[in-house]
């Protein structure tokens, strides 16, 4: 457990023994049973922990961590009265509640609670506030400005991914290491997400302008295709096996010196665990690359937020969304300032938010919020590793996404 | 045993598999014929974080209307058994038409990803099982032989592969077998080969699943067999040691031939959960080299857009497979069957 | 007995032992790598940098000043509470396994002893029930379950565990009953008892060694199990190896994955001591059975 981890979580202990007795209730009028729903891993915990402290005064607050929570939550949500009232999302986990008509529009509520928010917090679809953001997060480059200097380059010359290649081509060699180069390209969810930020970067449309029809096989996507196989060739052979977890062991072994990897992870590599004093000082971030001669970096940019259920009663629902609020307060940022970046007023960005915010300003994307956006993302990490395994064409992989996805929106409905 | 007493002895036992099986399996069914209800497709304006941008999303609304028409979905008849993602008729004609020869027919056969999984999950159950059957015999004709003080350890960790082996098997083994683990670096070093890793290439991939596969079964077939042997009659054993049978013909033409039920049994349940390999393939996260059956059903309901309808279809398969697998064996059983009760 | 197979068949006990040093070893070694492992810390454990780091302990020299830390048990059990899953574990394995076994030993002795056409395509429609994959069965639960509002119970998960392991709890007991001679319990009937009281005072007397090596089937599998577990009970609720695998961490974010090496090493004890406990049980049990297709 990293030092900043062990703090929040007593920072959050002390905050809810000092401050339940007063807050309880949180000014919630009545009786309401609050339940939430939402990934497992520390800056929710404290979102949830801070949440907590409305409990008493007549309201129940139950919540449940659970990394599966994708599986559970259209089920929970579908029951009447939903097991769950509020639940907390990504870009791409909206879209799924949205898609079976399971979240409340929250206008009303963030007229009468919502003062404290930024207008970037709301997350509208067609002018009805869906769900309330409070983290961000992208995958950008992490490099060792060490190994980049003695190659004889600077952070600047590794804008693009074509630079990138140059620069691992050096590191190669002048001997320093022979597979300079990490993404997150498991075979599945991160392959996907590899090829969904890389044809980002290209600017081009995934599917024909109001239709669910793809529109990938093309110029671009042999180009997403190229760089990908182009990077893989300076990634240790087991590429396809990489999720976060070993890019990040990779990088703190002092394995890597060029990686694409989560903004979420930097905490982690920055701490005083895992690694040598070396591999930390020559850490640094930059916004993710831009290829192709394009200029948005080829990243796709992530918000958490939270949404609350359609099919709960009107008291229970402004009940969960205030404990919410109270649980993406000032306070709780300010206690947990490094656990994630923040989108909320009183955060002070630092080193490690570094990397997501030069993405963000770049220009990057944000993860397309279609409908049909999953099925592409499963046909992409499915059929992809063919490919760079050196076993078909780009043209061939390309035409068996494409049949893939289709195959799939067919049975979805969207076709 | 009249047909009343039986009922009330079975009734416990079927009401909870009827119940949280057979209800499940005729939903799964009904769900694999259908597809979902048309969804009606708007253009609307997104805004968020990262600024505004108009997108396509699903007007509720008017898809709620077609839903209530529709709760199944619609009817798609065997859509989904034949689609690209599953048995692929429609590609594996053309592919057998357009390919010049035998082998590009099964390199186009297995790029559909119905085909590769099931040339992996068949590889897989016949590889393992008749492994685990003869360790697992061995094993158990080691233990008992060893001092009755040796026996209660040795049983303890021989179980030992078959507890928490799913955490164990992502955890701890997936590093183990890195090249930079305990177990890759020790082969590196045996086979002399800098750049030998078991994540890299598809065949090692295999073997290395293939391994695994025996190392946790093994425990079940030893345990069957170690009680079976406590069974092996005294006299007969003690007949052919005094006909001059020494130990190894005592194993082969006394104690194996009195194994042969527990040997159907074992090969019964071995080849029934081989066929549903998916854990391993998701600890060692070899995805891009093995895919499974049970692996497919996994991705379908796990992935961000969930396939119910697909995964329902796999599943049908699934069990039609393992029926044909287990057929030689529930023939021979039938006839057992009739020869018990007349 | 001639010399030459005495010599034949002293080589082979020979080769047998070393056989099974050799299976024990390859059996034990994850697991004792483990337990080592467990004392260290996640940067010598998960070492990309070199394995060795796990043996000798380099970074947890750097971090905790010493060899060797508890700092993984302390988070598993006093931190994240891993105490209160090892209790609902327990309430759910031991549960599971006194009602598969109370289920199955009706059902099975029945099958075994009838001699209609329909027991065997029980036994059948049993085995086909067993090939349905766990993750599709778990997945089609959900919905039913938030409407009867019975999700996140222990009882919901433990019924779920019994039914699904029941064909394989009703095939393996089913073939201990055959084993026991019908005359026994027919017997019994003559002299004036019903089924049941024959199956009581006769049967169950005599049937515990296949019980036993079942139940210890039945218990690996709930022990083991995660795709039940994992979907169907709530946070309060949770059993060890969901628990565990929430240690993990996800795609974006770090987990503390010593913790859940600790809390494996810990789920490993209670075997342990099962096993030494029940030892006499288990090996007596598997003597006075048998096993048959």
């Amino acid at each position: 457990m990293s030092k900043f981890k062990t703090f929040a979580f007593t920072a959050t202990a002390a905050a809810m023994l000092v401050s339940s007795a007063a807050n309880a209730g949180c000014g919630i009028n009545g009786n309401a049973n609050v339940s939430i729903l939402g990934n497992d891993f520390p800056a929710l915990h404290a979102v949830f922990s801070a949440a907590e402290q409305c409990a008493g005064d007549g309201v129940t607050i139950i919540k449940n961590h659970n990394k599966d929570f994708k599986n559970l939550m259209v089920p929970a949500l579908s029951s009447s009265p939903a097991e769950y009232s509020a639940v907390t999302v990504a870009n791409g986990t909206l879209v799924t509640l949205m898609n079976n008509d399971l979240v409340r529009p929250l206008n009303d509520l963030v007229e009468k609670h919502g003062a404290g928010l930024n207008k970037t917090q709301l997350v509208s679809v067609d002018g009805k506030i869906m769900a309330i953001a409070f983290m961000a997060n992208a995958q950008h480059l992490f490099y060792r400005s060490d190994i980049l200097e003695q190659v004889g380059l600077t952070a600047n010359d590794v804008q693009t991914y074509e630079q990138v290649l140059d620069a691992a081509q050096r590191i190669r060699d002048a001997g320093i290491m022979e597979y300079p180069v990490a993404l997150n390209t498991k075979a599945g969810w991160n392959l996907g997400e590899e090829f969904v930020n890389m044809y980002l970067g290209t600017g081009s449309n995934m599917f024909k302008a109001g239709t669910a029809e793809v529109s990938i096989n093309n110029a671009d996507g042999v180009a997403t295709l190229n760089m990908l196989k182009q990077l893989s060739s300076y990634s240790h052979p087991d590429f396809l096996t990489f999720d976060s977890n070993t890019t990040q062991a990779m990088w703190e072994g002092g394995k890597l010196a060029l990686a694409t990897m989560w903004g979420s992870r930097t905490a982690g590599v920055l701490d005083d665990e895992g690694s040598t004093p070396e591999v930390v000082n020559g850490t640094n971030f930059a916004a993710a690359p831009s290829f192709n001669g394009g200029s948005t970096p080829a990243s796709s940019l992530w918000w958490d937020g939270f949404v609350i259920s359609k099919n709960v009663s009107d008291a229970d629902a402004e009940a969960s969304f205030v404990a919410m609020m109270n649980g993406i307060s000032t306070e709780m940022v300010q206690a947990n300032n490094d656990a994630a970046t923040w989108l909320i007023n009183g955060y002070k960005p630092s080193k490690a938010a570094s990397g997501v915010a030069a993405t963000a300003m770049n220009g990057a994307s944000p993860y397309p919020m279609l409908p049909f956006m999953g099925a592409l993302h499963g046909a992409a990490g499915a059929e992809l590793a063919d490919f760079l395994q050196g076993n078909e064409s780009a043209e061939q992989a390309l035409s068996d996404m494409e049949a893939a996805y289709t195959t799939a929106a067919k049975e979805k409905g969207f076709l | 045993m009249p047909h009343r007493t039986f009922f009330w002895f079975i009734l416990p036992s079927l009401a909870a598999m009827v119940l949280f099986i057979a209800f499940p399996i005729i939903s799964v069914i009904i769900q694999s014929i259908h597809v979902e209800h048309e969804q009606v497709l708007i253009s609307v304006e997104n805004c968020g974080p990262f600024g505004c941008k108009q997108i396509t999303a699903i007007d509720a609304e008017a898809t709620a209307l077609l839903k209530a028409d529709q709760p199944l979905g619609q009817f798609s008849g065997l859509d989904n058994y034949t689609n690209r993602n599953h048995l692929a008729f429609k590609e594996v004609s053309k592919a057998w038409h357009s390919s010049e020869s035998v082998g590009a027919f099964f390199s186009a056969l297995l790029n559909l990803p119905f085909y590769k999984a099931l040339l992996f999950t068949l590889s897989y159950t016949f590889v393992v099982t008749p492994f685990v059957i003869v360790l697992g015999l061995a094993i158990a004709l080691g233990v008992n032989g060893l001092p009755k003080l040796a026996k209660g350890p040795t049983i303890f960790v021989s179980l030992l592969p078959m507890i928490v082996t799913p955490l164990i098997g992502s955890l701890i083994l997936f590093w183990m077998i890195d090249g930079d683990g305990v177990i890759g670096a020790t082969l590196k070093y045996l086979f002399d080969d800098p750049n030998l890793s078991l994540k890299a290439s598809p065949t090692l991939t295999w073997i290395m699943l293939f391994v695994y596969g025996i190392w946790h079964s093994a425990p079940f077939s030893f345990i069957v067999f170690y009680a079976g042997l406590q069974t092996v009659p005294e006299d007969t054993l003690e007949a052919a040691t005094i006909d001059g049978a020494n130990r190894w013909q005592r194993i082969r033409y006394v104690v194996v031939p009195y194994m042969m039920p527990l040997v159907v049994f074992i090969t019964l349940m071995q080849l029934m959960d081989n066929f549903r390999v998916f854990e391993p393939i998701v600890g060692f996260s070899s995805e891009a080299s093995a895919t499974s059956l049970s692996w497919i059903i996994y991705n379908d309901l796990t992935q961000d857009t969930q396939l119910f309808g697909s995964a329902g279809a796999t599943s049908v398969l699934t069990i039609v497979g393992v029926a044909i697998l287990l057929l030689p064996v529930l023939v021979r059983t039938w006839r057992d069957f009739n020869r018990k009760s007349h | 007995m001639s010399s030459q197979a005495q010599r034949r068949s002293s080589m082979l006990a020979i080769t047998s032992t070393g056989f099974i040093v050799l299976w024990i070893m390859i059996a034990a070694m994850p697991f004792l790598w483990t337990l080592w492992g467990s004392f260290k810390v996640q940067g010598d454990f998960f070492s990309k940098a070199d394995w060795t780091h796990a043996l000798t302990g380099v970074r947890t020299m750097a971090e905790t000043g010493s060899a060797f830390t508890t700092s993984g048990y302390f988070g598993a059990w006093m931190e994240q509470g891993f105490g209160k899953s090892v209790v609902n574990t327990f309430i759910v394995v031991f549960s599971t396994v006194i009602i598969s076994l109370t289920l199955g030993t009706l059902g099975g002795y029945a099958l075994a002893r009838s001699g209609f056409k329909y027991s065997f395509w029980i036994l059948m429609v049993a085995l086909v029930f067993r090939a349905m994959p766990h993750i599709t069965l778990v997945s089609g639960y959900l919905l039913p379950f938030f409407e009867w509002n019975i999700w996140g119970y222990l009882p919901t998960s433990i019924i779920v565990l019994v039914a699904i392991n029941q064909p394989f709890t009703l095939w393996m007991l089913h073939s201990f009953f055959l084993n026991i001679p019908k005359d026994m319990d027919e017997s019994a009937m003559v002299d004036g008892c019903t089924r049941f009281q024959a199956f009581r005072h006769v049967i169950i007397p005599v049937m515990w060694p296949g019980v036993i090596t079942t139940g210890l089937f039945s218990f690996l599998l709930a022990y083991n199990d995660f795709a039940v577990t994992a979907s169907l009970l709530s946070q309060e609720n949770q059993t060890m190896i969901p628990k565990i695998a929430s240690f993990l961490g996800t795609t974006q974010v770090e987990g503390n994955v010593m913790f859940a090496v600790a809390a494996v090493v810990s789920a490993m004890v209670p075997l342990f001591f099962l096993v030494m406990f029940f030892q006499r049980q288990i090996v007596s049990g598997l003597t006075a059975g048998a096993v048959k297709g």
